[in-house]
């Protein structure tokens, strides 16, 4: 059986843990457009970028050295403290 | 033909000497028409003259028997226990099993071997497995491939530092710290008032790194907290740097191996570190009281991770603070103190004791702001060195803080806004007022430190003391 821990908080949230809250809005957010390095994830993320600035978005663009690893902490870190949000496009 | 009301339980270990000398006896026994039921601990083809030998190795039995010592014989009539013996005592085994002889050419006595259920930390865990302890906090079981360590921190357990993960054992193991019941509940604990039972206190001391012998400070530590007086609520909202102190005073600070001496307010005390951060763990995970959420401090200070110590009554000439609080010197408490950080105040010279309340109150002035009266309150740790002044002039320590009280005297003139050219100060209404720097037991005397130094330190407190704010609270500490 795997290791067991006695919850140490008031258990007001759920067990799992939750993922971060979603944005309800893209007004004033930047929003961070990861290419994987697969072939063709740069026609999706064009078109998302054309789409993201028509509206006013600002876009900025990360790519990954290879798809076969994750991304390098350098790029985690880049990415999270300039963008409110990130997609990353899987493609072939 | 065995009497079926009198039967018997036999409980063995094979790696014990005594246990391998008797299994003649056994034999013996069961010759005699003797019903016996014989448990084994930890090789159930021993003693290989009984037919079927109870496995023990899981130990269930032998604690539900309470068994301490292999061997041991208990004498039944139907479920019930008449009486038992240990070890090997030819006298007692021929009185309990009724016989005239046993074991002949066996010496008369022969002392038994601990049990394997009263191993080291063996009592906890089978207590676990089959006692009736219920534990009700929620049970988080970690992935296979989960960092157990890592773990703590993502889930936001933790105050920047490692947590000693939480595990049922531990818990366990904390709770046996103290008699009061896991689930009786201390309070409710800000900032969001969820109730803290003894059970969720002991898990946050199993994180903050407390030794089972620590959950009482603990416990008193955070009731203190929680009394309206103490404003936990406002002090941990509060942008000031100030959170709680707790000062431990009494025979457990010895018991327990606080320091109250050199470098006592600094780190390398297991319980003066682990306690006042299970406090700390306790307001973060029960209260959700976190830096960015309800913990609005500007800076904060690094006492937020952890501030307790113990006051040096042993070498002191003074009554202690508990005393002064009014508790028997035979009470253990802990005072909780809405503190911010260490000052120091050095005097090297000074061998008269007006001379060195000059200092004191020199530096005193400054605490909060030099132009602010009857705001922040003050605790002095008072060196040794530095209350040896006092004692050669057999000063009390009333005497020295009603010294201090005048010396910190101020004509409001002096601490109005815009005078001295800074706009910070008292508002217009006190200019003719003659004010003390602090309220009415605003100023807190605390004997601790190591030998050598002609230093004490000044802990200022938070700006909203007294009614409007926090009060220090003591509260004496059970098991």
């Amino acid at each position: 059986m795997n290791e067991v821990f006695l919850d140490p908080t008031a258990e007001l949230n759920p067990e799992g843990r939750a993922v971060l809250p979603r944005l309800t809005s893209l007004e004033g957010k930047t929003v961070g457009l990861l290419d994987i390095n697969k072939p063709r994830g740069d026609v999706l993320l064009d078109r998302l970028e054309q789409l993201f600035t028509e509206r006013g978005v600002s876009v900025n663009r990360y790519s990954k050295p290879t798809m076969t690893r994750v991304a390098p902490l350098e790029v985690k870190q880049k990415i999270a403290s300039e963008c409110d949000a990130v997609i990353e496009a899987l493609a072939d | 033909m065995p009497e079926p009301d009198k039967h018997y339980i036999l409980v063995l270990k094979q790696d014990c000497p005594t246990c391998a000398l008797i299994e003649p006896v056994i034999a013996e026994l069961e010759a005699a028409g003797r019903t016996l039921q014989v448990w084994c601990q930890d090789d159930p083809d021993f003693p290989t003259c009984v037919e079927s030998v109870g496995d023990d190795r899981s130990l269930e039995q032998s604690w539900r028997l309470n068994i301490e010592t292999v061997p041991t014989v208990i004498r039944m009539r139907g479920a019930t226990e008449v009486e038992r013996t240990v070890g090997w005592d030819r006298s007692e085994w021929l009185r309990i099993f009724e016989l005239e002889q046993l074991g002949n050419g066996l010496p008369d006595f022969r002392p038994g071997c601990g049990s394997k259920s009263v191993e080291p930390g063996m009592v906890e865990k089978l207590a676990l497995r089959f006692g009736d302890i219920t534990l009700s906090a929620r049970r988080i079981e970690i992935a296979e491939l989960e960092d157990p360590m890592e773990t703590c921190f993502e889930r936001g357990w933790s105050d920047g530092l490692p947590l000693v993960p939480p595990t049922e054992l531990r818990v366990v193991r904390m709770l046996a710290g103290t008699n009061r019941a896991p689930d009786e509940v201390l309070g409710l604990v800000p900032p969001d008032l969820q109730a803290c039972s003894v059970e969720k206190a002991a898990i946050n001391a199993v994180m903050a790194g407390c030794k089972p012998e620590y959950l009482p400070v603990v416990l008193a530590a955070l009731e203190a907290a929680l009394v309206d007086e103490f404003c936990m609520h406002g002090l941990l909202a509060t942008t000031w740097f100030s959170g709680p102190m707790i000062v431990v005073n009494g025979p457990i600070a010895n018991a327990i191996g606080m320091n109250s001496g050199g470098n006592a307010l600094g780190q390398g005390n297991r319980a003066n570190a682990t306690i006042g951060r299970a406090l700390q763990l306790i307001i973060r995970n029960v209260g959700g009281g976190k830096p960015g959420g309800v913990d609005r401090a500007t800076l904060g200070n690094p006492g937020k991770y952890t501030f307790c110590f113990a006051e040096d009554e042993e070498n002191s000439c003074w009554e202690s603070l508990a005393e002064e609080k009014g508790f028997a010197a035979d009470n253990s408490t802990v005072t909780l103190f809405a503190a911010d950080g260490v000052q120091g105040m050095a005097d090297q010279k000074s061998r008269e004791p007006d001379s060195l309340c000059r200092s004191f109150a020199a530096s005193l002035l400054t605490v909060g702001h030099r132009k602010f009266a009857m705001l922040g309150d003050a605790f002095v740790i008072i060196s040794p060195e530095h209350q040896r002044v006092f004692s050669d002039a057999h000063w009390s320590k009333q005497q020295v803080k009603d010294r201090i009280s005048e010396l910190t005297l101020r004509s409001g003139a002096e601490l109005i806004n815009e005078v001295d050219g800074i706009a910070e100060g008292m508002p217009e209404f006190v200019r003719e007022m003659e004010l003390p720097k602090f309220k009415p037991g605003g100023l807190n005397l605390v004997h601790a430190g190591g030998s050598g130094g002609l230093f004490s330190a000044i802990i200022g407190g938070w700006l909203a003391s007294g009614e409007m704010g926090s009060s220090p609270v003591t509260r004496e500490i059970t098991l």
